[in-house]
């Protein structure tokens, strides 16, 4: 780049959030510090101290919660591993259980006694990353071509072929039976017992969410730098004009090949975590239902939007895994303390997905930009919220073009 | 604040070393900087461009004018790359173009708008004239993430480029607004700015003035004329208005069901009898 630059600090103050009023004294870092920051900053510390508040008097056992807020992180990472896919580049993924089935085997057949190979936990997560980014890549290629519900069928068919190739694949996967005895991780000197066993305490849950929590974190960082790039800014270039964005100079089969890997490499590295935590893969823990939770998650969350998508993904996670699956038992101890007859001898367990299908319906009703949307899927679902008068402008401004054209003399009786 | 000069600011990035053929003036350092050799676009039986053999002066402003169908834009898809020729050859600037991809075509040189706005509507307008910047960056995916300092010194190069070119276009109090917000003058002007991202050394503009009124079309000839020499641009344009194609072209070359019919200096081809026909209907040309 040769542009001649002008002092630097032009642009900065332009893009700087106004509300830099604390009067920091150094001008680039003091904008930093934005309320969003502080925010932030505050949700941190409330993720990092909520599995040690201890809730049991509500009924809230901190162990079965904290496992399961572990999983909601697991399903964090996906869904923003998958909105780079579909809330950047505009590729609709109807199979992306499929990368998470490749992170989570490849994981479980080097850190098991499947093949008595027991690879670093570490090793592996970055292995199972390039290996789930490598199939990303490998899948996505026939599909460049594809745009819209024609891309959804086509990955909807690798999402179905992968869980069913590690059905059958009997001698590597174990088939049904899946595999078992996964290997927890160790944090410690390599290649002896000493440090922290993941597994201590049987079953205990607390190592995994501190664990997980990390994981999270990294992968908002590296998606938060790659959206703010070059990378990222071709990525929603060719969501918004793929055309467009050729003629820009942009190789559309590489970025999107990107888009795909670098979604497909999340997937890969939440699906290590989750089978180790998990202790056992199968296939059926990779199905349909799974692609479709995860694009649920960061539809209902903001396509598109880190925040949105991290929301989506807890609520939905939380509301399945947690709130549903003990309602009926919240409903019948309600209905016990209260005296209320019904409520104590109806058995809701079977209406449970009733009330989550209607949870789903009356959410997209009120608010069908997400929860946390950007303020671009705002201002395409409410388009009131537009400056009025400006859309105004424009029609009156086209009509008198149209005016314009129609008269000859400055035409040239192009009709010919 | 920004200089009171924007265009001074931005020169031009080295283009990639043109690779030499041995062809007759393939407009390598030469006076010719777009060369197509006998292009034919063919779509199954559709003869959309016939045989056309076309250059543009190096520095000039070059009009492609015709009826409705004549094949202008097509023409434009296959400078572009977005076409291949069916036959024929391109050369641009010393470097054999054909049948190349619009994104390696960019970054030779060439950079254009559509006749159909065709702006990132949901990015802002400083996010597309960065996105316009892409083939002259060169952040990877691991120097993005790692925010290295090469990476941290191109985006605040890119970003002070995109405001000197929002502001060359008038649209630098616009940076964060939304594209699709931009009245449509404003749009047409962005889609410019857009282009002038890339460093182009030849500017193809389709219909820059379509649906602009009387006024703006004024601003926007005026605007070219101007670009042309502070940013040292060779233009083509396709252009309706004959207002506009008159007023700024130095060569025009006029298409017909596919086929060139005429070339020339605007009186030239103003008085052709083959052009009159062809926009007004045969025997036109003897009224």
């Amino acid at each position: 780049m040769s542009t001649a630059v002008p002092k630097s600090g032009a642009l900065r103050k332009r893009t700087a959030p106004p509300n830099n009023t604390s009067g920091t004294p150094t001008g680039k870092r003091g904008t930093m510090f934005s309320r969003s920051l502080i925010m932030s900053g505050l949700l941190l510390l409330f993720v990092l101290i909520i599995p040690l508040i201890d809730l049991s008097s509500l009924g809230l056992y901190p162990a079965p919660l904290v496992s399961t807020l572990g999983d909601t992180g697991v399903y964090v990472i996906l869904a923003l591993g998958l909105n780079i896919v579909v809330g950047y580049a505009g590729l609709l993924d109807l199979g992306y259980a499929a990368f998470f089935a490749i992170g989570s085997y490849t994981y479980a057949l080097l850190a098991s006694p499947q093949f008595g190979i027991h690879l670093s936990f570490w090793l592996l997560i970055v292995i199972a990353s390039l290996v789930a980014a490598f199939f990303g890549m490998l899948l996505g290629a026939p599909t460049l071509r594809l745009r819209g519900d024609y891309l959804a069928i086509v990955t909807l068919g690798f999402g179905e072929i992968v869980p069913t190739f590690f059905l059958n694949a009997d001698s590597i996967t174990g088939g049904t039976n899946g595999v078992s005895g996964v290997d927890t991780p160790i944090l410690g000197i390599p290649g002896t017992t000493t440090g922290f066993n993941f597994s201590l305490g049987g079953t205990n849950p607390y190592p995994y969410y501190y664990l997980i929590l990390a994981m999270v974190l990294v992968a908002i960082f590296v998606i938060s730098r790659l959206r703010d790039s070059r990378i990222g800014r071709a990525w929603m270039a060719i969501r918004e004009d793929e055309l467009a964005a050729a003629a820009m100079g942009i190789d559309t089969v590489r970025t999107k090949l990107m888009a795909f890997a670098m979604g497909a490499a999340f997937s890969g590295f939440a699906g290590c975590v989750y089978s180790s935590k998990l202790g056992f893969i199968g296939p059926g823990q990779f199905d349909f239902n799974v692609s479709v939770f995860i694009l649920c998650m960061i539809i209902l969350g903001g396509v598109g939007t880190i925040r949105g998508v991290i929301l989506g993904a807890v609520v939905l996670y939380m509301l399945q895994s947690y709130v549903l699956t003990r309602l009926p038992s919240w409903i019948h101890d309600f209905g016990v303390s209260t005296n209320i007859g019904f409520l104590k001898t109806t058995d809701f367990s079977g209406i449970r997905y009733l009330i989550y299908g209607v949870a789903l319906v009356a959410m997209m009703i009120i608010r069908p930009e997400g929860l946390l949307p950007g303020e671009r899927q705002k201002a395409e679902l409410h388009p009131e919220s537009l400056d009025q008068a400006r859309r105004e402008s424009n029609v009156e401004l086209y009509d008198e073009t149209v005016l314009d054209r129609q008269d000859p003399s400055t035409r040239g009786g192009q009709e010919g | 604040m920004h200089t009171n000069q924007p265009s001074a600011t931005i020169t031009h990035a080295p283009h990639p070393p043109a690779e030499h053929i041995t062809v007759n003036d393939t407009g390598g350092g030469s006076a010719t900087l777009l060369r197509a050799v006998a292009v034919t676009k063919q779509f199954g039986g559709l003869v959309a461009v016939n045989k056309i053999d076309f250059t543009i002066p190096r520095g000039s402003i070059v009009s492609l004018i015709g009826p409705n169908g004549a094949g202008k834009t097509t023409f434009f898809n296959t400078i572009t790359g977005l076409y291949k020729p069916t036959t024929g050859k391109l050369y641009f600037d010393g470097s054999d173009i054909t049948g190349r991809s619009p994104s390696s075509i960019t970054s030779f040189g060439i950079a254009r708008t559509f006749q159909n706005i065709r702006l990132f509507a949901n990015m802002t307008s400083l996010e597309n004239v960065l996105v316009g910047q892409h083939s002259r960056m060169k952040a990877g995916l691991f120097g993005s993430v790692l925010r290295l300092p090469s990476v941290q010194e191109e985006e605040v190069k890119a970003r002070d480029k995109g405001m000197a070119l929002l502001k060359l276009v008038g649209l630098d109090d616009q940076a964060q607004e939304a594209a699709k917000n931009l009245p449509y003058g404003d749009q047409r002007r962005l889609e410019i700015a857009r282009a002038l991202g890339s460093d182009p050394k030849l500017l193809l503009l389709d219909e820059p003035t379509a649906g602009m009124n009387p006024n703006e079309t004024r601003e926007l000839i005026a605007f070219i004329r101007e670009l042309r020499t502070s940013m040292n641009l060779t233009i083509l344009l396709i252009e309706h208005d004959m207002k506009v194609v008159m007023g700024l072209s130095e060569r025009i070359t006029v298409l017909d069901h596919g086929e060139k019919i005429a070339e020339g200096d605007p009186e030239v081809v103003r008085a052709n009898p083959q052009v009159i026909e062809a926009y007004l209907g045969k025997g036109a040309g003897q009224a």
